[in-house]
């Protein structure tokens, strides 16, 4: 019985080598050159929406933080003006 | 300052009008092609943030040796640009190193330092914002240390191996490429100082209004 354990144990370890070797093999060369024509359209990374992308990205925060700051610098002044019209009244009386 | 703004506004406008027509011509490069046009605007966006990280630092530094309240006004306005720009550099870049790379973001020394860089100011602003009394102090020396960060960013290149274009790519680029990058950089310069000047306004009117509110309750 443990004979029969003992060569189940080495088959286990020689089939878990043979598994690793193979897993280790270069993947196989190409038989063939394939033109580029008939490369699937995903496959091919152009870059023109790329650079179109960027520069809206810049863009984009450019003006949206300009648009923040005119904002927020209208908000102040608001409350500015506002101030200085209680405290003006406040003197007063 | 209020005298140059006009004249500063109109050039600005004029070298962003002129700008992609100026990136348009500038020929393509020998590997990268089309996708290394993005360079005329990431590069200067990445200078932009190093001055506002600079502003951001010495302000810092003067308002803590001094207490100079119109300081860190300077501080404050320069932080939140430098988050702009820098995002605009960290979002740019990817787009880039996409195509030229294959991966959208490498973990290396440039991109990783210059993303630490733009978190110190995300913090600084944070610190800002939900910080409440005496912020002011712990944020300028996280001012300093974002600051300090400059050269390391800069460098990094040079110093350590990384995928990203070295530093002597700008000053050794053709008279065809260098033109329409340095009106690219003249034209984010020229803007720094205008949201700059803006954005420091802005606090300014903050720090009155402040004011007012304290006449107001006495």
């Amino acid at each position: 019985m443990k004979k029969v354990i003992g060569l189940a144990v080495v088959l286990l370890c020689l089939g878990l080598l043979a598994t690793s070797a193979l897993a280790q093999q270069p993947p196989q060369p190409p038989e063939g050159f394939v033109p580029a024509a008939s490369v699937q359209g995903q496959e091919k990374l152009p870059a023109a929406p790329l650079v179109i992308t960027a520069y809206s990205v810049v863009w984009l925060l450019v003006f949206g933080y300009l648009w923040s700051i005119w904002r927020r610098i209208a908000h102040a002044e608001r409350d500015l003006s506002e101030v200085s019209r209680r405290l003006a009244g406040a003197q007063r009386r | 300052m209020k005298k140059l703004f006009t004249p500063l506004l109109i050039l600005t406008a004029a070298m962003f009008a002129y700008a992609p027509v100026a990136i348009q011509n500038a020929p393509y490069e020998s590997t990268m092609g089309l996708v290394q046009k993005i360079f005329y605007f990431h590069v200067p966006s990445w200078f932009v943030m190093f001055s506002a990280a600079g502003v951001c630092g010495i302000g810092g530094a003067v308002f803590l040796f001094t207490g100079r309240k119109d300081a860190d006004r300077f501080a404050l306005a320069a932080a939140e640009l430098a988050v702009v720009f820098g995002l605009m550099g960290l979002l740019t870049g990817p787009l880039w190193g996409r195509k030229a790379w294959g991966v959208w973001w490498q973990w290396d020394a440039r991109l990783t330092s210059a993303l630490v860089m733009w978190l110190v100011f995300v913090a600084y602003l944070l610190l800002r914002k939900y910080g409440g009394a005496g912020s002011e102090k712990l944020s300028a020396v996280l001012a300093l240390f974002g600051m300090a960060n400059v050269p390391f960013v800069y460098l990094s290149v040079n110093l350590w191996r990384t995928v990203h274009p070295k530093t002597s790519v700008v000053m050794s680029l053709e008279p065809e490429m260098g033109r329409p990058f340095l009106l690219c950089s003249l034209a984010f310069m020229a803007l720094f100082v205008l949201v700059l000047a803006a954005r420091v306004r802005l606090e300014n009117m903050r720090a009155a209004l402040d004011e007012l509110y304290l006449s107001l309750e006495d």
